[in-house]
């Protein structure tokens, strides 16, 4: 029973709780570079987590017989693997968002998603978990990635995958596809995200008291939070 | 014995200067100008500086509402930048998009970042970017003054700085001192904004430095850099162009976005100003005062750390 839950957690954090985007802010690069459509971020997010279950699973069958001392070089490898498995299927399948998604694809291999949990989890861990830590991270990075992908198509394009959503409606700001729009966008919905989420913790009584830090805005820390 | 010493913390002289008043003379400051632009572009003009004055009053008070912070509707540094807006945007601008612009100015650039004093660029002035970045063709469609628009049947008109990279027809510079000629709402009449700038300076609420030394270098960079070969330009017209005068002597000067020191007011000022040059010679934009205030606002913070001054006693701290 113990075994099931510890698998459902493991699988459902990378959604919320470790949301790799907004919660652990890693992979910042491709969140804000190819998300100017929808589509590119769902498109970005299948491919890194084609690659994030691939090394997980490979990484944690590999992790005791790869020496310490060049464990970074050996999961590169694995993860390089998968990136040009990603990419050559891509290019082969759905030519046209490969060119979208254009150098972003190949560099899959050096994104610290990845990375970071072929460091913190999948050496750590048995297959079967951190395959299921691949989907949950990889299911949280294209929700992110797709979610700001969508704010900036629909508020700077007027689309939505493409589909034309408030065109007639009013002009669509162009700033929100431009790069500048790409923070915007990411900050606007990582505060959500947070707002969000702080919420549900205090509905489950875990933060009472405050902890203590007295973080600017927390209304639980003993100076309220006036930091 | 009574005890007659007292012992309290500092401030122990107060003057009568509150935020509301300085914000005060700045909006009397810019009545010429505005008063400027609904004389040449018609009561469009006016109903525009409505529309950005409302809805930054409206916005601040919402913010503060939303982050439950303190109400500081009050202290009219919203109805400021809201005028500011208006005067820095076309005046045929759709009124929904000035209403954008509001936002962006008064709750992402202001208030999300601590409001009053903790902006880190000028507001007014990050709104503009934002509605050109946003709405280019909008932003850049100039109507004429009104004097004009019988004689130009076309519906838009060039800007001066629009003319000259463009190699139209230059105005008369008495028609750009004077203001009847295309350009933002409250860019255009030099007059009118210098009598604002005199004002500010007998009140004691900018001191010369940054907007002489802004348009000095401006100046000195036109003369220089001429068209047709060294210390040939014409320094006037670039003076009278574009926002200079507006940018010179209310946008750069903003308290929380500009050096504290006066050395610290020099380094910035003449960055404003060589800045403004290369945008408006070397680039393919016609105009580079705001994006050269932005610029030289994100570099305060270094330059007020070089410019600091040597504590008494102390060593020169750069």
């Amino acid at each position: 029973m113990a075994e099931k839950k510890k698998a459902f957690t493991v699988l459902v954090d990378g959604l919320i709780n470790e949301n790799p985007t907004f919660r652990l802010l890693l992979g910042m690069c491709p969140s804000l570079a190819v998300t100017t459509m929808a589509k590119n971020g769902l498109g970005m997010g299948a491919a890194a987590t084609f690659v994030l279950v691939g090394s997980n699973l490979v990484i944690s069958l590999i992790r005791k017989i790869v020496p310490d001392k060049v464990r970074i070089p050996a999961y590169i490898t694995v993860i390089a693997g998968f990136t040009t498995m990603v990419h050559l299927l891509m290019a082969a399948l759905l030519p046209e968002l490969n060119k979208q998604l254009g150098i972003f694809i190949p560099l899959i291999v050096v994104n610290c998603i990845i990375f970071a949990r072929a460091e913190m989890f999948a050496q750590k861990n048995g297959p079967l978990l951190s395959v299921l830590d691949g989907i949950g991270m990889g299911a949280g990075f294209t929700l992110a990635i797709t979610a700001i992908g969508s704010v900036r198509e629909i508020l700077g394009a007027g689309t939505w995958m493409g589909i034309p959503v408030t065109v007639d409606l009013f002009e669509p700001a162009i700033m929100f596809i431009l790069p500048p729009g790409g923070f915007l966008a990411m900050g606007f919905l990582v505060a959500l995200f947070n707002k969000l989420t702080k919420k549900k913790k205090e509905d489950n009584g875990e933060c009472e008291t405050g902890c203590g830090l007295g973080c600017p805005g927390c209304s639980k820390a003993a100076n309220g939070g006036e930091a | 014995m009574d005890n007659r010493l007292y012992m309290s913390s500092s401030p122990h002289i107060r003057s009568g200067v509150t935020t509301q008043r300085l914000m005060l003379d700045v909006m009397i400051a810019l009545i010429p100008a505005a008063f400027a632009g609904i004389y040449f572009f018609g009561i469009r003009a006016f109903v525009l500086i409505a529309v950005t004055v409302i809805s930054c009053v409206g916005f601040e008070y919402l913010a503060r509402k939303a982050l439950k912070r303190n109400n500081t509707v009050g202290d009219l540094s919203a109805a400021v930048t809201g005028l500011l807006l208006a005067l820095n945007v076309p005046p045929e601008l759709p009124l929904w998009m000035a209403v954008v612009g509001s936002f962006f100015a008064i709750v992402v650039v202001k208030q999300l970042f601590g409001g009053i004093g903790q902006n880190f660029v000028n507001p007014a002035l990050a709104a503009r970017a934002f509605l050109i970045i946003s709405y280019g063709t909008r932003m850049t469609s100039w109507t004429p003054p009104l004097a004009r628009a019988a004689e130009i049947d076309t519906a838009t008109f060039a800007t001066p700085l629009g003319a000259l990279k463009e190699g139209g027809e230059l105005p008369k510079l008495i028609d750009m001192f004077l203001g009847n000629i295309g350009g933002s709402l409250g860019e255009t009449s030099a007059l009118a904004l210098i009598i604002g700038g005199i004002y500010l300076l007998a009140r004691g609420v900018i001191s010369w430095h940054i907007p002489v030394i802004y348009v000095g270098t401006v100046s000195l960079f036109a003369w220089i850099m001429g068209p047709t070969g060294m210390f040939t330009g014409d320094p006037l017209f670039h003076i009278l162009a574009g926002g200079l005068m507006l940018g010179a002597i209310f946008m750069a000067t903003d308290y929380t976005t500009s050096p504290m020191t006066t050395k610290g007011m020099v380094i910035y000022a003449v960055g404003c100003g060589i800045l403004t040059m290369l945008f408006r010679l070397y680039t393919n934009m016609p105009e580079g005062v705001s994006y050269a205030i932005l610029l030289m606002n994100v570099a305060v913070p270094m330059i007020d750390r070089y410019a600091k001054p040597a504590r008494f006693g102390g060593k020169a701290h750069v």
